[in-house]
């Protein structure tokens, strides 16, 4: 089990490794100095640009540039232009030469008070529908269920997000409109804010693992090793529980695990749905306006993340399946 | 210590004369193409101690039969009916919660393919202990014991630490037997095994059927012993039905069934198989055609379309009429009872010697 | 077309030219064939451990038109065995001779003549047809890939193969899915025959099938040996349809043979004692020889072919081993007592007769037991 979880962990080091290693080269594939970029659009002073080009480094050689930015990250650096980046240090914005590191801190509570929350909605409803569904099947709530959920996946969030808006916050005023929460000065405040954000969410993720739930649900259910204990008098509910829902559990964390990754890297739609500021609008925005170090750490924080959850899940998965924990 | 030994092992005043009897059992299936009538009016009795062995090739319903017996049919799109009583207790009208109580408890089975027919998520110990704690009220630690008890009982060697292990750390032949610890831990008065040794080797097969033998003289069980293997009824079976498209088509002690069997389909069985001592220049003397859908079986006697002595009863009969199994030692078959036993002299034992 | 054949011609022209095709004359000879399956494992980095030795110093013949039967039970070889001889896999050592060819490397180019003439048939009818094609392009496949013309075209042909197996050559358009398990394995069966193979490796090819339809195919297929004179290395774990299908038969366990010879001297003179035990655990569908024959009940499982034991391979479960078992590996010879062509690989050898025993040889612990008890109980 130990050398399993190291062997993924190792695994996982080695591709972050190489992530930030390709989005680094992207400061290189493109056609225009990066110098120019930081420079600002209307930047014609050549003397200007060679020197941001020499401040951000871009002299060195290009193995020498990457050390330095993976050395920043975890020790902090001080950039050949003197200013200081403490660890950890992604650069600097070209956008407004700040260091990057308290742009994304300052979001990231937002994105990940969703991704928490919203994937935390769609596992349970999700999973709780398709098995109810499963253990109805056939019947009128296993076909309602079903309905609803092919409703729910061709939904868009742009689209009920608004209509849930105008239905729960201004005509009902069930629940505010959602904003950033600031957990720390008002925590009841953040967590009825993040609410409808995180309920609208879920509900194109649900519909799928709802669908999934119960198809992984009756597929186990046909299993041989299911009848062989109802065979020896288990109950149904007992069988349904401990040997089907095992069984599904194993699929369900891997999808989940991939989608948790997802939506730790930024949910833009919701985000811009209700006004939210998050890592996927900080990364809109970095896209807007060519911000290449913003680029770069919001693309290595979001690949990182999907690469940590899914080591999780393998070790969710080992404990759930002792075929893989001992093989 | 507890042993495998039954105290009860008299029949109870309320028994009828057998321990086991099927009367007139039909199971069907609701599909989408139609109904499949997987059991087409069978019986059988079964007493204690002895092994029934049930023989049919896929499809003739010698699995369903079992799963009936069990109630272990999904009750939405499956018709039970008919009269299956166990000692002295109606089954086909039992409660859900009746059935739950009897199976593993007083009826047990042992399946096919012993690597899905266990969980890969439990520990071979857990699994056999479950239906003791449920059934007894036996604590985990005591049904822990028990398990490992059992484990020795079927020949698992370092039973105390193999009770810990996952069933894909068990060879096939272990988990065989485990498999059979699993069915016996509530000492059981009928054990159903379905195809127990398809799935292993000749000399594991060996080793297991002996092993039930020998677990079944201990304890008394009954045994159904479902096989498509002519060669392991033989060496276990007291009594055989022999089971076509659904219905019994002859029954007969071991003896009667292999020595002097009666229908054609038997014939057919016998004349497929090759044996050890045969003559080898001697085609074998296969059955043609395939078996009949069970979706629209064939009017008459279903095995009409493949048999070769239709002509010899005459005119129409075995395409329209549906011949009778008589109770006790019989075909159900149009053939005379001469014709039967000429033909049989004639035409098929010389082939099978 | 200047170039076509007859009905009779049978190699087309770029198949190898041999002249001696006399039945008896070996077709195939294997000699100290071996695969070794690495397994990797380890940490860090995942590296070669082990083997999986599932062949390991393999030597037979198949003559001409001759059915070699092989038998042993799961993880012996035998079907790596025959994939080796196929070239599904490369072997790991050894020397594989088809007609004085030396084809045990040989690559794609080289094998192309003689894969049409070793043709293969699988155990699973469900799984070795496509089922996305009609019955009439899966057998004409072969012939497409081989570029072989058949006189009067290749459906002609297609549409005869189906006749010799069985099928209706109406069938032709049909996609497998329509067919039983019977009709499929024919299927196979035709695809086999569609390049006129000389050998044809048949891997369990029946026992997927329902009884009375193994019967079928077995008659199917003895009859192209008999009428075609197609040899066949035939593997399967049932003694009974290996000794009615196979003139010679090899005995196989843990990754060797350790019994060869003409079928009655396998079937009614066996030597080696794993021989004995398979043939006494063989059930026979006769009531009367529950009692009348010797019962030899082995102990547990095969080993694993990873760490195979020293020695004679069979001797952790063998009522005969001696010492010298573990240390020196017998040689597959003609032991003393054996006929010609009968080659046995043990140091201790059984009486060459299947006459019952005075004592049940039961090395199963759990079997003793139970049946020391029950014998006191009824001695009491």
């Amino acid at each position: 089990m130990l050398r399993f979880l190291a062997r993924r962990a190792l695994g996982a080091a080695v591709i972050i490794l190489a992530i930030s290693l390709i989005t680094y080269l992207l400061f290189f594939v493109l056609p225009t100095d990066p110098a120019q970029l930081a420079c600002g659009k209307n930047c014609s002073n050549t003397q200007l640009v060679a020197q941001i080009h020499h401040n951000m480094g871009l002299d060195l050689p290009v193995y020498q540039q990457y050390w330095d930015y993976i050395r920043g990250i975890f020790v902090g650096r001080s950039m050949p232009s003197g200013q200081s980046c403490p660890a950890p240090c992604f650069g600097f914005s070209f956008a407004n030469d700040q260091p990057i590191w308290p742009l994304i801190q300052n979001r990231y509570p937002t994105t990940l008070s969703l991704a928490i929350g919203g994937s935390a909605a769609f596992l349970l409803i999700g999973v709780g529908l398709g098995m109810l569904s499963a253990w109805q099947q056939g019947k009128t709530f296993d076909r309602v269920a079903s309905s609803v959920s092919l409703v729910g996946n061709s939904v868009q969030i742009y689209f009920i997000g608004p209509l849930a808006i105008a239905l729960f916050a201004d005509k009902l005023g069930w629940l505010p409109h959602g904003s950033d929460p600031t957990w720390s000065s008002d925590p009841i405040g953040s967590l009825t804010n993040m609410i409808l954000p995180c309920l609208v969410m879920s509900v194109i993720f649900w519909s799928n693992y709802s669908r999934q739930t119960r198809s992984l649900m009756i597929e186990q259910l046909s299993e041989d090793h299911i009848r062989t204990a109802r065979a020896k008098g288990m109950s149904s509910r007992y069988v349904f529980y401990r040997y089907a829902l095992r069984g599904a559990a194993a699929s369900i964390i891997t999808i989940f695990g991939i989608d948790l990754g997802t939506v730790l890297g930024g949910a833009i739609i919701t985000e811009a749905t209700f006004g939210l500021h998050g890592l996927g609008m900080l990364a809109v925005n970095a896209v807007g306006s060519l911000d290449l170090p913003l680029e770069m750490a919001v693309m290595l924080i979001s690949a990182s993340s999907i690469v940590i959850v899914n080591v999780i899940v393998d070790a969710c998965y080992a404990v759930i399946d002792p075929r893989v924990r001992l093989a | 210590m507890t042993t495998l030994t039954k105290p009860e092992a008299e029949p109870t005043p309320q028994e009828s004369e057998h321990f086991l009897s099927v009367r007139d059992l039909y199971v069907q299936f609701a599909t989408e193409d139609g109904v499949v009538k997987a059991v087409d009016g069978l019986s059988f009795d079964l007493d204690r101690g002895k092994t029934l062995g049930i023989v049919g090739e896929s499809g003739s319903g010698k699995s369903v039969t079992n799963l009936a017996i069990l109630g272990l049919h999904n009750p939405r799109n499956t018709t039970v009916a008919g009269e299956i009583v166990l000692g002295g207790q109606e089954l086909t009208g039992a409660s859900p919660r009746t059935l739950e109580k009897l199976r593993g408890k007083k009826m047990a089975m042992i399946f096919q393919d012993s690597l899905t027919a266990l969980s890969p998520y439990y520990t071979v110990g857990r699994q056999i202990a479950e239906p003791y704690m449920k059934h007894n009220g036996a604590s985990k630690k005591e049904a822990k014991n028990r398990a490992i008890e059992m484990l020795a009982k079927v020949g698992i060697p370092q039973p105390q630490t193999r009770v810990d292990d996952y069933p894909h750390q068990f060879s096939g032949g272990m988990r065989q037997r485990a498999m059979i610890a699993m069915a016996l831990v509530c000492d059981p008065d009928l054990v159903i095994a379905d195809e127990p040794t398809t799935a292993l080797d000749v000399t594991v097969q060996a080793q297991i059927l002996d092993l039930l033998k020998d677990l079944q003289q201990e304890t008394g069980t009954a045994i159904i012993l479902i096989t498509h293997d002519l060669g392991v009824i033989a060496n276990t079976a007291d009594d055989v039905v022999v089971m076509y498209a659904g219905r019994a088509v002859e029954r007969g002690t071991v003896r009667d069934i292999l020595k002097t069997p009666e229908h054609p389909y038997a014939w057919g069985l016998l004349g497929s198989i090759p044996r050890l001592s045969a003559d080898v220049d001697v085609p074998l003397a296969p059955i043609p055609g395939s078996p009949p859908s069970l979706l629209n079986p064939p009017p008459g006697c279903p095995f009409h379309t493949r048999c070769a002595f239709t002509d010899t009863v005459g005119g129409d009969r075995c395409r329209t009429a549906r011949p009778q199994l008589p109770a006790g030692r019989g075909s159900a078959c149009h053939l005379t009872q001469d014709q039967k036993r000429d033909i049989f002299i004639e035409q098929i034992q010389p082939r099978l010697r | 077309m200047s170039e076509q054949q007859t009905l009779d011609q049978q190699p087309s022209p770029q198949k190898v030219p041999t002249p001696r095709d006399e039945p008896g004359s070996p077709l195939l000879e294997v000699s100290g064939l071996q695969k070794y399956f690495p397994i990797r494992g380890g940490f860090p980095i995942k590296r070669h451990i082990g083997d999986v030795r599932a062949v390991d110093g393999v030597d037979f013949t198949v003559g001409a038109g001759e059915a070699l039967g092989v038998v042993g039970e799961s993880g012996c070889g035998k079907s790596t065995t025959g994939r080796l001889v196929t070239r599904l896999l490369e072997p790991t050592a050894g020397r594989i001779t088809y007609r004085g060819q030396d084809i045990t490397h040989a690559n794609r180019k080289e094998l192309a003549p003689i894969r049409s003439e070793i043709q293969m048939i699988f155990q699973d009818p469900y799984a070795s047809l496509n089922p996305r094609q009609t019955v009439g392009s899966i057998i004409t496949a072969p012939m497409e890939i081989n570029d072989i013309n058949p006189p009067g075209g290749r459906e002609k042909r297609t549409r005869e193969l189906l006749e010799i197996v069985g099928l209706n050559p109406e069938h032709y358009n049909r996609f497998p899915h329509e067919f039983s398990g019977g009709q499929r394995q024919r299927i196979g069966v035709a695809r086999a025959l569609a390049l006129e193979p000389k050998l044809i490796v048949a891997d369990e090819p029946v026992s997927a099938l329902d009884v009375s339809i193994q019967a079928q195919v077995v008659n199917l297929l003895q009859k192209l040996q008999k009428e075609l004179g197609i040899a066949f290395l035939f593997i399967a774990h049932d003694l009974a349809i290996v000794r009615h299908f196979s003139q010679r038969v090899a005995v196989m366990y843990l990754g060797k043979i350790v019994e060869v010879g003409a079928r009655d001297d396998i079937y009614q003179r066996p030597r080696h004692p794993y021989t004995h035990a398979l043939l006494s655990a063989s059930p026979e569908a006769d009531p009367d020889q529950r009692d009348s024959t010797q019962r030899i009940r082995l102990a547990g499982d095969v080993p694993s072919p990873i760490n195979p034991p020293s020695g004679c391979r069979f001797r952790t479960r063998c009522w005969k081993a001696q010492d010298k078992c573990a240390t020196e590996e017998p040689p597959l010879i003609q032991i003393e007592g054996n006929r010609e062509g009968h080659l046995t690989a043990c140091h201790f050898p059984q009486d060459p007769t299947l006459e019952a025993r005075e004592q049940d040889v039961i090395l199963d612990p759990a079997l003793a037991a139970l049946e020391e008890t029950q014998a006191e109980g009824k001695t009491l």
